[in-house]
């Protein structure tokens, strides 16, 4: 048999795709649920971190389910949108990318240990290198913000990567995102700097401008369509 | 052509052969990975296995393999061997597969991969491209634990996570040196190791 023929080469290659192609969809299946397990755990974790709550990764499912009572999804005029996926289970990088009014937006209510309820709102967004994405919890006055996380997928270290840090995420706490009744996202502004509309602000990270940046774009895109939510949690 | 014995085909890549340290390949993922001893590791097992698995798969269909697109029948190997680690990953670590992401994906691109596949496989049998595959992996697997350990010491004052510098260190002033996590110091810490290593080997050094 002539190996160098054409025939040989192409009949060759094709088996040995298909032999590979099946051995990957195989692996893929097989693995998909405990993969799939691993990313709703890591999210579950993020969404902890938000409400201050920090536990070893063995423990976070038992956790979250302990906290986190409730989960909806809401429009941009603030009411609860029944026929919705369920809140878990919503891109939010797909759904930042939707005019507002026509965002499913969800919404994660916790009871904490001492008897408070707090609503946990998703962001994402643009940093320099890549995606960022965050959540914040806001106390049941629908402005004071009780706690933030962030993350990122490959911000320099040192620079941008900072925003996960607990130094930059702890400006938040006590930050308020409704001023008089409207919504007035939280800025991200060079240390020193005033915001010029008033609002509350936090200090940009020195040499990460680009990503403090679009940590502060991500608050204002991400959360503004809750403004109707938060409005109508600030009037029960 | 001279026949090389199975043990200096698994312990030559250790150091006088060492991918890494006298054929400089797999440069990028030394940069890349080794911020953290813990992502090192699992790089260099990762590497090792796809390493070991690819020449050997590669070494089976030597004789089989139209010499024409011999180099893609290696890419389709490699690349496929890399997925299923990936996704091994992702399923049982992952915590480390996100701070690897895309540079387990990259493993397709190591230079050391295609040098030994082409170099050895193709011309040897089985069990020889399966020790050299191993111990090639291993030579490079060591470079990622030696500069991941010097700039996770130094850097972070940890190991594995663990803090190992004492807190009364800092109470003192010391600090932590925030340039060891960045790529440059991985390359002066690769630097500082080549010299370390042809000031032993002499035989090494250029004339």
């Amino acid at each position: 048999m002539n190996k160098q023929s054409n025939t040989y080469t192409i009949i060759y290659i094709i088996v040995l795709v298909i032999i590979v192609g099946a051995a990957l969809a195989f692996t893929s299946i097989s693995l998909k649920d405990r993969q799939q397990a691993n990313a709703d755990a890591d999210k579950m974790r993020q969404i902890l971190a938000s409400v201050r709550i920090e536990v070893p990764d063995a423990q976070v499912t038992e956790t979250y389910s302990k906290y986190i009572t409730g989960s909806m999804v809401v429009n941009a005029s603030g009411n609860v949108d029944t026929s919705a996926p369920k809140a878990f289970d919503i891109s939010i990088a797909a759904q930042v990318k939707e005019p507002a009014d026509k965002r499913l937006l969800p919404v994660y209510e916790c009871k904490l240990d001492d008897g408070s309820l707090k609503y946990i709102l998703p962001m994402y967004g643009a940093g320099l290198w890549g995606p960022i994405w965050g959540y914040v919890s806001v106390d049941s006055d629908g402005s004071t913000v009780y706690g933030a996380y962030f993350a990122h997928q490959g911000e320099t270290p040192g620079l941008g990567a900072e925003i996960e840090k607990p130094h930059f995420c702890q400006q938040f706490y006590g930050k308020r995102l409704m001023l008089d009744g409207k919504f007035a996202p939280i800025a991200v502004v060079k240390k020193g700097m005033p915001t010029p509309d008033g609002q509350d602000y936090v200090d940009g990270i020195s040499g990460g401008t680009i990503t403090s940046k679009g940590v502060g774009s991500m608050i204002d895109n991400s959360l503004a369509p809750y403004a109707d939510f938060l409005k109508s949690l600030a009037n029960n | 052509m001279e026949k090389i014995s199975n043990k200096s085909v698994f312990f030559n890549p250790f150091s006088k052969n060492n991918p890494v340290l006298v054929q400089i390949l797999g440069i990028c993922s030394v940069l890349a990975v080794t911020v953290k001893l813990e992502p090192a590791m699992v790089m260099g097992l990762s590497v090792i296995a796809v390493l070991a698995f690819s020449n050997v798969i590669i070494s089976l269909l030597r004789n089989t393999i139209p010499t024409n697109i011999r180099i893609i029948v290696q890419l389709v190997v490699v690349a496929g061997l890399v997925v299923i680690v990936s996704q091994l990953l992702e399923a049982y670590a992952y915590n480390v597969s996100k701070q690897l992401s895309v540079f387990i994906g990259l493993i397709i691109t190591n230079c050391i991969l295609m040098g030994r596949l082409e170099a050895f496989a193709m011309a040897n049998r089985p069990w020889p491209s399966f020790l050299d595959g191993v111990g090639n992996g291993i030579g490079y697997a060591i470079i990622l634990i030696i500069v991941g350990f010097f700039r996770e010491l130094l850097g972070s004052g940890t190991l594995f996570g663990f803090q190992v510098v004492p807190q009364c260190f800092y109470d003192a002033g010391y600090v932590n040196n925030g340039l060891m996590i960045l790529p440059p110091m991985a390359l002066i810490v690769v630097a500082c190791i080549i010299w370390v290593h042809r000031s032993i080997n002499k035989d090494l050094q250029d004339k």
